[in-house]
């Protein structure tokens, strides 16, 4: 929470003193052209803003008030007049009178004096402090004045060298600052001016900028690893970033566990030392888990007490291992093949059953898919079933219930234990893949095919009950689900449909609809988000999911996408786009229909005119094209389609194509229908934006 | 900790009892009910409501009989026991205070690792939550610290400030040991015989493991949880009729029957359907789709007791 509020404060302040005019013109201070920065510890959080003005410039504005003719009766202001004057606090006799288009009118000149930066900040920080987003709040003082994450202990506010009292939360803003709280003691620190707000503090063990301490603290995991040689410390930004808003002072200490841990999968290992205990994980120059752990503190670290905390958290991590340990054996005690039955015990919703009954539907699923010829050559029929069944039965485990986040990694690993054949095991190890876009999709096309089908058979049952995700709210995870088949089928290069997908699992049609609407989008977010695929080129290459089962969708989409990206920068290719986007405003203008586009050939055969020309060019060239799209070479179809252009200049150049013959007119506006036609089919180029 | 013997187990409750109450709490003995943790007592979830302050501290034993290992795991207990402070309302320099009571306890804040770490507590079956801290020292969780916002599913106001010590934990971190068994728990100031926690509770560990894990009755433990939920539903209902009495049917409310109106009975009947629960919860006895059923049926207990303990409170001070 620390990190947003962080950088909400400073885009609050900054943007409140711009408001406020008390910023110099010219100078924007969240630009590199202007200084804002934001500070912040687990407990505190600062602001420095530099180029503030001292006082608000003064405001001179015409203001418009009543019609003269009210105003004066024989000469003499009535109470309109008086109310105006009396509003803008200037006297009646200062009152100017305008012309304007309805008559005449009194005018007023306002002087708005500037008030003091230290009028403005004390006035208006307090509102941006209690509007500061926080997503768990708690109050604390009688009759819940303001919600903040914890109680407010103190505040310091500092314009130049002089201390402006912002009152929030019932402090008063003073200079008055802590350190860290052991090694600094309660002693307060008097903040000389901003600019030494930073230097202050360190004295006070407290490095208060983020990154510092985030540089701080990777170059102590560097340093303190390298007591082991050839080790290194597993990288985990994550993890950093936690420690960093955790500390104050980090520091980092080297721990130690027994080489018999090592026995346990690294998996459990790493989860109980990273989710846990938030330690960095040790591995060796071969990249296998070593016996050591990295601790940050909030402390510094001498000869006294160093050994003292890593005994502490030796043990701790030792009592862990041995909890883990126990979990892992127990566990053994019932193979995976009996927990499978167990799992009818076990909810998976409670208008869907039980996950005994998820997996059968999924078995069922699954085998919608396999019966075609390429996959009954990638995958065993019974490797996958055995997969589906048992992807389930950690949930039945000690281990899982410990570690929920493990789910699907211990069963995989009980599975390998278990002599299960490694591609049942793997594919249980790798059904939640991607957990994100950046995350790995199953290795086998089994695990891939478990992964689509768990997840749209949860998409599917969600939907029946009206659990689709709505705005922000996506309680049971279905777009992450969504993207994760989305992510799978397009980079395991599935021969399956999304709308097959959809429709083999659920029998209801508006269930099927809605999943259809739902799909679409998360391919859209998958093309623009994952693959970087702008919006304009998404848009014309246009997602669809077509009712076929084995065309896959994505790809389908992806592939011209990908053609489009290749191309789109080249002139011939920018130029022929321009004259389609032209054709088509013209056919828009003409309100011409464009389904109108049938051309008589034998008409144009033999003529050389220009539009001749270019229709006979068109038509040749079009069926090349199409023959390059059908062979699914569409680089080539697309620089086919450039060279059209010659002919599309000259006709541009020397036809009218809105003759004042309506016969003549009408056959000029179908040919243009044929062309945007016949091109249309790799995109709707006419929708790409076309730099300059 | 380097050429003083650290404190034993009940130097260690001493020593934490001595400092709250010399920073002003009353000292109140464990409740003698099962409960599951320190704030099921009533000294807390009763007393957080309403606006009278009060700092408490007492020890309590917890019972979570699914967390017992018939005494062979030597870091999970079926009971464990709960330092437990209110402060109502929490003084400003709360997280000062409870670091004063470390030093106490002889742990020289600069040679261990302190953090607090966000952490937000949350009882739903008591419709109360707060925010606060899990607070470490050297990668042990020694102590959860919260700031008590809801109870009962009401707003408090003032609101606690509730500190919740491990005393095991911390005298394992103490005196440097593996297993809480081997925790000191007295040492005879004559003869300097020590009592380790083992001798004091290791028996109690392996029977009520064995008693929750394997002997429960399960269909009894049913009726319990039947028989309790029905006696608290009754005495619920009574109670709403006593703070809120039908004009028509009845004369206008009385002050000492709702004085005397024992809706702490009516919590200690909740607690028992609680405690009923987690015996079949150990026992295995309750699926998955059951839990959340029987979980709001206590829900409903608890959070009426609250409701009701709130509207009595008022109606006191209130001078019907």
């Amino acid at each position: 929470m620390i990190p947003g509020a962080e950088a909400e404060l400073l885009r609050r302040t900054v943007a409140m003193l711009e408001r406020a005019r008390l910023v110099p013109k010219g100078i924007a201070p969240l630009d590199p052209s202007g200084f804002a920065k934001s500070y912040s510890t687990p407990r505190r959080l600062a602001v420095w803003v530099k180029d503030v003005l001292d006082k608000q410039a003064t405001l001179t504005e015409e203001v418009t008030g009543p019609a003269v003719k009210i105003a004066f009766k024989e000469g003499v202001p009535t109470p309109a007049a008086e109310a105006f004057a009396r509003k803008n606090g200037v006297p009646v006799s200062e009152l100017k009178r305008i012309e304007t288009p309805k008559g005449e009118y009194l005018s007023a000149t306002v002087v708005q004096k500037g008030r003091t930066a230290a009028e403005v900040i004390a006035a208006e920080m307090p509102k941006e402090l209690a509007a500061i987003y926080w997503a768990k709040n708690m109050y604390w003082r009688a009759g819940k004045p303001e919600r903040f994450v914890r109680p407010v202990l103190w505040m310091a506010c500092l314009l130049g060298d002089a201390v402006v009292p912002v009152e929030f939360a019932g402090k008063t803003a003073a200079r008055a600052t802590y350190g860290h709280r052991v090694l600094a003691g309660g002693a307060a620190i008097e903040i000389e001016a901003p600019g030494s707000y930073g230097t202050q503090l360190a004295q006070a063990f407290v490095c208060v900028d983020v990154e510092v301490r985030r540089q701080r603290i990777r170059k102590a995991l560097d340093h303190v690893t390298r007591k082991v040689a050839g080790a290194r410390w597993r990288e985990d930004e994550a993890l950093v970033d936690g420690v960093t808003h955790l500390t104050e002072w980090p520091s980092v200490l080297l721990g130690n566990f027994e080489a018999a841990y090592l026995e346990l999968p690294e998996e459990v290992l790493v989860t109980v030392m990273r989710d846990h205990q938030k330690y960095f994980a040790v591995e060796d120059a071969a990249g296998k888990l070593a016996p050591h752990f990295l601790a940050v503190l909030n402390i510094e670290t001498n000869a006294v007490n160093e050994p003292i905390i890593r005994q502490g958290n030796e043990r701790v991590l030792r009592a862990r291992f041995n909890d883990a340990r126990f979990f892992w054996e127990f566990d053994q005690r019932i193979p995976l093949r009996e927990r499978a039955k167990l799992l009818e015990n076990v909810t998976f919703q409670k208008d869907l059953g039980s996950y005994a009954e998820k997996t059968e539907r999924v078995l069922k699923l699954v085998k919608q898919f396999t019966w075609m010829p390429w996959f009954t050559e990638q995958v065993k029929e019974g490797e996958l079933g055995e997969a589906v069944l048992l992807s389930k039965a950690d949930l039945t485990t000690e281990l899982v219930k410990e570690f929920t986040e493990l789910q699907g990694v211990v069963g995989g690993l009980y599975a390998r234990a278990q002599g299960l054949p490694a591609v049942v095991a793997d594919a249980i190890y790798d059904q939640y893949k991607p957990a994100s876009g950046d995350d790995d999709v199953p290795r086998s096309v089994t695990g891939a095919l478990l992964g689509v089908a768990d997840r749209a058979d949860t998409i599917a049952g969600m939907f029946g009950l009206g659990f689709e995700p709505t705005g922000s709210k996506d309680p049971f995870a279905l777009r992450r689900a969504a993207n994760g088949i989305v992510k799978i089928l397009a980079e395991k290069d599935l021969p399956l449909s999304l709308h097959w997908i959809i429709e083999k699992s659920t029998e209801n049609q508006d269930v099927a609809a809605k999943m259809r609407d739902f799909f679409r989008e998360r391919v859209v977010f998958y093309l623009r988000e994952v693959r970087g695929i702008p919006y304009d080129v998404v848009d014309a290459v246009g997602v669809e999911l077509r009712p076929s089962q084995s065309n896959n969708d994505i790809l389908f989409v992806l592939v011209r996408a990908e053609a489009i990206m290749a191309v789109r920068g080249r002139k011939e290719f920018q130029a022929i786009v321009s004259s389609f986007k032209r054709m088509k405003n013209i056919l828009e203008q003409a309100k011409f229909p464009l389904d109108d586009r049938n051309i008589d050939l034998r008409y144009y055969k033999g003529r050389t005119d220009a539009e001749a020309v270019f229709a006979l060019k068109a038509f040749e060239l079009s069926r090349e094209v199409e023959q390059l799209y059908y062979r699914n070479e569409l680089l080539e179809a697309l620089e086919k389609m450039s060279t059209l252009q010659p002919e599309i200049d000259v006709f541009f150049e020397s036809v009218m194509v809105m003759d004042p013959d309506p016969e003549v007119r009408h056959r000029r506006l179908q040919l243009l229908a044929f062309v945007l036609f016949r091109f249309s089919q790799i995109a709707d180029f006419s929708k790409l934006v076309i730099a300059g | 900790m380097v050429g003083k013997k650290a404190l034993t187990f009940q130097e260690l409750l001493f020593t934490l009892q001595r400092f709250w109450a010399e920073h002003g709490c009353v000292l109140q003995q464990p409740y003698d009910l099962e409960v599951g943790a320190g704030t099921m007592s009533p000294d807390t979830f009763l007393r957080v409501l309403g606006p009278k302050p009060i700092s408490i501290a007492y020890a309590q034993p917890s019972r979570r009989p699914a967390d017992g290992r018939y005494g062979e795991n030597p870091n999970r207990l079926f009971r464990h026991t709960q330092l437990q402070v209110i402060l109502k309302p929490p003084p400003e320099r709360v997280q000062e205070l409870y670091l004063e009571s470390l030093v106490a306890i002889g742990i020289d804040l600069r040679q261990h690792d302190i953090k607090f770490e966000e952490d937000n507590w949350e009882w739903p079956v008591g419709g109360a939550w707060g925010v606060g801290w899990q607070v470490m020292l050297d990668g042990q969780e020694i102590t959860q610290f919260t700031y008590f916002q809801q109870c009962g599913g009401m707003d408090l106001d003032p609101i606690s400030g509730e500190i919740t010590y491990g005393l095991e934990r911390i005298a394992q971190f103490l005196q440097d040991l593996d297993s809480i068994y081997d925790i000191v728990w007295s040492r005879d100031p004559v003869t300097g015989k020590e009592l380790t926690y083992g001798d004091v509770r290791l028996h109690e560990e392996q029977q009520f493991s064995a008693y929750s894990f394997d002997y429960a009755d399960v269909d009894k433990l049913w009726q319990h949880l039947n028989l309790y939920e029905a006696e608290c539903l009754g005495l619920l209902e009574q109670g709403r009729e006593v703070m809120d009495p039908n004009p028509d049917t009845s004369g206008p409310p009385d002050r000492q029957k709702i004085e005397r109106f024992p809706t702490m009975g009516a919590y200690e009947l909740a607690l028992k359907c609680s405690h009923a629960f987690n015996l079949l919860d150990a026992r295995g006895a309750i699926s998955v789709t059951e839990r959340v059923g029987v979980m709001a049926r206590i829900r409903t207990l608890i959070v009426g007791v609250a409701k009701l303990f709130a509207q009595q409170e008022q109606l006191k001070a209130g001078g019907v």
